[in-house]
């Protein structure tokens, strides 16, 4: 079946069954590859995306029901320079082998987005369904509170 | 000092690590294959400077998150003398003919390459030096550089590298180990941080990852498993599947891999059914649909309680094979005012890079081209030549950023396989993983069994060590990485020691090394029983381990031909010192319900101590508050904010481990996914301070060295805060969890 897609700003139709999990629509349709595949089942954050400013798990949303919500992948996350929480990553040197970090990235910019200067526990809520193999959680942490400092500093730009 | 008279304590700067051991086994050590000499590689081979001057360094070693892609780089830039913001980083080819022994693992990359890839700088420094000092028509002595510039200061000229690439290219280059090299105080760019290379494409979602390759053409395939290893396809329903959505073509493998009482490390091709199709998802469905029916061979008689049983029976005889003894250890144990006992043991683990297995192939005119996540590319080319009959020198193997490995990409079944299937389809194939593959079809952290009796003398030292290492195997062969390093500590260190070995039980699955093979499991065997032998002579497990370690080691043992893994108890004890201050050891708090615990061990060339502080709570259930960690890499810490991340991701990588098992039950795994296979969240995250303490050493690895000791210092601060010793992992199997 066609479905139309609202993916960073853009209508985008594909034609694939309404129960493709929107990750694989994005991967593999849309040649979106930012969004990581790691296990299918909701529990380790690697395809995180937002919907409506919203972080949601793609793997197991089904591309059919997204209907008119508006998709942001890490792609589409900076609309025009660096996004904050991009840069922040960046300053704090977070990545190690980097596949978990496009979805750590757009949970906390979803965390970020509602709770501007969030605390080490709002931190803890926010980001414990992401997984990191590797164990970056300690620069992580520091990353936003520094992506919250950066966006405080520029004056609260969007 | 007796240090220089013992010659076994000479720091390696090979391959490190449990590999190179003779226990192992004929033809397991990685450490033993062939390396080409070095100085025979070009360094041309590693620098690219433009005309504008412009520089770009080969990163010639895998990077799957350990930073090598940013700090092997950095050593060439430093003695090339350019500034880092001028460097542009680009991933080499696996090719060892170009680049030399390119590998990743046993924490091998910062020795195997310190001295090698810095004087591959300084011979393009002096390449450019000659260039100028050609031109100018002054002696090469009276030139400098700086910042990527040759200068005459004499006469005031001076000329960038871009200038002078084309004559200097076309130099021949210096003897590498002829090179003049900097002196370190200089060093402008080797200690400071610098962000990895690779940061700006991950935190923007690049498609930099094995995962992520395209190639013009390819089907998409999945590979279906017998769920016992080794166990083969009997009839499948071929034609249904092959005509569902999206499907191409359905493949039965027949493979390479059968099943034996020790299985390979590599297993070449793994007997299933393989779907391929246009795109992954539609591959993966049609999956649901098959019906096979499976010879599933031997393997399907063997679960985790056959298992545990056999080791225990194991335990009540005597060891199979003694791999070290010396002093009298039956009259030491008899003479000791007191003796203990104590039985522990350690499950199977998986790996569980994020990135699921996977690779991309494209066979095509007799050439296969690969895209590769591999920690080994020259097997790559082996097993890959093999399989498809293609003469290896018509292998390409390009080397893509790998979604984590920790030993899990030595094993290239996933090349392999998609080299296989790219020469049965005729078309470019990517083979991805589901995560049930990938934790079902590891080669899995070897679990063990070790039964341990030792005796304290009237002060409380230790005076005899006796330990039962009870393992898999058909009593001579053991599998890959289920074997002991015979001079292990506390090898050594104790006036009588015997260690055995009995490596009988039969298992049919893959083992393989995971990040600090072997000691990730014994670290914490032999650093609890210290800490018990410590609480039983009323001493403090600091003060124990100190006096041990200044215990001249037992004569004779240190020229042990194999003795290659060499301690040097003068650094283990820095970093236990250096620790101790740091956490505020000393001065510790006694309270019910907290306590800290401290642990140390040398592995792979490195030393690390660490302290925790840990809570439980009345249902068991343990708060990590804070880890110290105190490290000994040698001189120099290269990418200083990248070795911190990589040492607290290690220790929350030990922690993990705490709570993770792979069981079996009439030969399948029983986890499949990451919510049967617990890791450490955010949430649960201690806070982790990391110190090294710098010597005079030579450079070692970072890779592995600090996972060992975490996982005995917070079951030693467990025994602190409840007085409950945790001596079988996983936690649950202790009756104890992670909060």
């Amino acid at each position: 079946m066609a479905i139309t897609l609202n993916v960073n700003k853009q209508t985008r139709t594909v034609d694939a069954p309404g129960d493709t999990p929107l990750l694989w629509v994005l991967r593999d349709l849309l040649g979106l590859k930012g969004t990581k595949y790691g296990c299918g089942i909701a529990v380790c954050g690697a395809c995180t995306v937002h919907i409506d400013g919203r972080a949601v798990r793609s793997c197991i949303t089904p591309a059919g029901s997204v209907g008119n919500g508006k998709i942001t992948t890490i792609e589409g996350l900076a609309e025009t320079e660096t996004h904050f929480v991009q840069q922040a990553w960046e300053d704090v040197d977070v990545p190690q082998c980097g596949y978990c970090q496009p979805g750590q990235i757009m949970s906390a910019a979803a965390l970020l987005a509602k709770t501007a200067k969030p605390t080490d526990a709002d931190i803890d809520s926010a980001m414990s369904g992401n997984l990191c193999r590797c164990g970056t959680y300690p620069r992580i942490r520091e990353a936003i509170h520094r992506a919250a400092d950066l966006h405080a500093t520029k004056g609260g730009a969007q | 000092m007796n240090l220089d008279r013992r010659s076994f304590l000479k720091v390696t700067a090979t391959a490190g690590g449990a590999f190179a051991l003779g226990i192992y086994g004929r033809g397991h050590a990685f450490g033993q294959q062939p390396r080409r000499g070095f100085n025979a590689v070009d360094p041309r081979a590693f620098v690219r400077i433009a005309p504008d001057g412009a520089v770009t360094i080969l990163a010639k070693d895998p990077e799957a998150g350990q930073g090598v892609k940013t700090h092997l780089p950095m050593l060439v830039a430093e003695e090339l003398d350019v500034d880092w913001k001028d460097v542009r980083v680009e991933q080499a080819d696996g090719n060892d003919t170009l680049y030399g022994f390119q590998f990743l693992g046993g924490s091998t990359a910062t020795p195997a390459n310190w001295d090698s890839l810095r004087r591959v700088g300084a011979a393009w420094r002096q390449m450019l030096v000659s260039a100028g000092a050609g031109a100018w028509g002054v002696p090469e002595s009276e030139c400098t550089t700086r910042s990527g510039r040759v200068l005459h200061s004499a006469s005031g000229r001076s000329a960038g590298y871009g200038e002078l690439i084309a004559k200097a290219a076309s130099l021949t280059p210096p003897a590498l180990d002829a090179v003049k090299l900097k002196d370190p105080a200089s060093y402008g760019i080797i200690g400071t941080s610098r962000s990895g290379v690779d940061n700006r494409a991950i935190v923007t979602g690049e498609p930099i990852f094995g995962i992520d390759v395209e190639v013009p053409g390819m089907l998409h395939a999945v590979l279906h498993k017998c769920p016992v290893f080794g166990g083969k396809v009997k009839t499948v329903n071929t034609d249904e599947v092959s005509k569902l959505p999206g499907v191409r073509k359905v493949i039965v493998v027949e493979g390479t891999l059968t099943s034996d009482k020790v299985l390979p490390l590599n297993p070449g091709l793994e007997p299933g059914v393989a779907i391929l199709a246009d795109t992954w998802w539609q591959a993966q469905s049609a999956r649901k649909s098959l019906k096979i029916e499976w010879d599933l061979g031997p393997g399907a008689d063997q679960s985790s309680e056959t298992i545990a049983k056999q080791a225990a029976d194991a335990l009540t005889q005597p060891a199979g094979q003694i791999v070290s003894k010396y002093g009298d250890i039956d009259g030491s144990l008899k003479s000791a005012s007191k003796v203990l006992e104590a039985t522990y043991a350690y499950p199977f683990l998986p790996h569980n890079t994020l990135e699921p297995q996977g690779s991309t192939a494209s066979l095509k005119d007799g050439k296969l081209e690969i895209w590769s996540t591999t920690q080994d590319p020259s097997s790559v080319h082996r097993q890959t030549a093999k399989i498809t009959g293609v003469s290896e020198s018509d292998v390409t193997v390009h080397l893509v950023r790998a979604g984590g490995a920790f030993g899990r990409r030595f094993v290239n079944d996933d090349d392999v396989e998609a080299a296989w299937l790219s020469k049965q389809a005729g078309v470019p194939v990517r083979i991805t993983w589901s995560r049930e593959d990938d934790m079902t079809h590891d080669n899995y952290r070897c679990a063990a069994t070790i039964g341990l009796k030792a005796g304290l003398d009237s002060k409380g030292s230790v005076v005899a060590w006796q330990q039962h290492f009870v393992t898999f195997g058909d009593g001579k062969r053991t599998p890959f990485d289920a074997g002991i390093d015979p001079h292990e500590f506390p090898a050594g260190f104790i006036p009588a020691y015997q260690l055995g070995m009995t490596n009988s039980i039969p298992l049919g699955v893959r083992t393989g090394p995971l990040r600090a093979p072997g000691v990730n499991g014994r670290a914490f065997v032999l650093q609890s029983f210290l800490d018990e032998l410590a609480v039983a002579a009323g001493r403090d497990p600091l003060d124990l381990q100190l006096e041990l370690l200044s215990h001249p080691p037992a004569a004779g043992l240190g020229s042990q031909p194999n003795s290659f893994q060499s301690m040097n108890p003068e650094r283990l004890r820095g970093v236990l010192e250096l620790v101790a201050e740091k956490s505020n050891w000393r001065q510790r708090k006694k309270e019910k319900g907290r306590g800290m615990g401290i642990a140390a061990f040398y592995c792979h060339g490195s030393y690390f101590a660490e302290a925790a502080d840990v809570s439980v709570d009345t249902q068991n259930r343990i708060t990590v508050h804070q880890i110290w960690a105190a490290g000994d890499v040698g001189s120099h810490v290269i990418n200083p904010r990248a070795a911190e991340n990589l040492t607290m991701g290690g220790i929350i990588e030990g922690l993990s481990h705490m709570e993770q098992e792979i069981t079996l039950s009439q030969g399948k795994v029983e986890q499949a996914n990451f919510h049967q296979q617990p890791m450490l969240r955010m949430r649960q995250t201690p806070k982790i301070e990391v110190y090294f303490r710098k010597t005079e050493f030579s450079p070692s690895g970072l890779g592995e060295p600090m996972l060992p000791p975490v996982i005995p210092a917070v079951t030693n601060a467990v025994f602190a805060a409840t007085g409950k010793r945790i001596r079988t992992l996983p936690l649950k199997r202790s009756g104890f969890s992670f909060a």
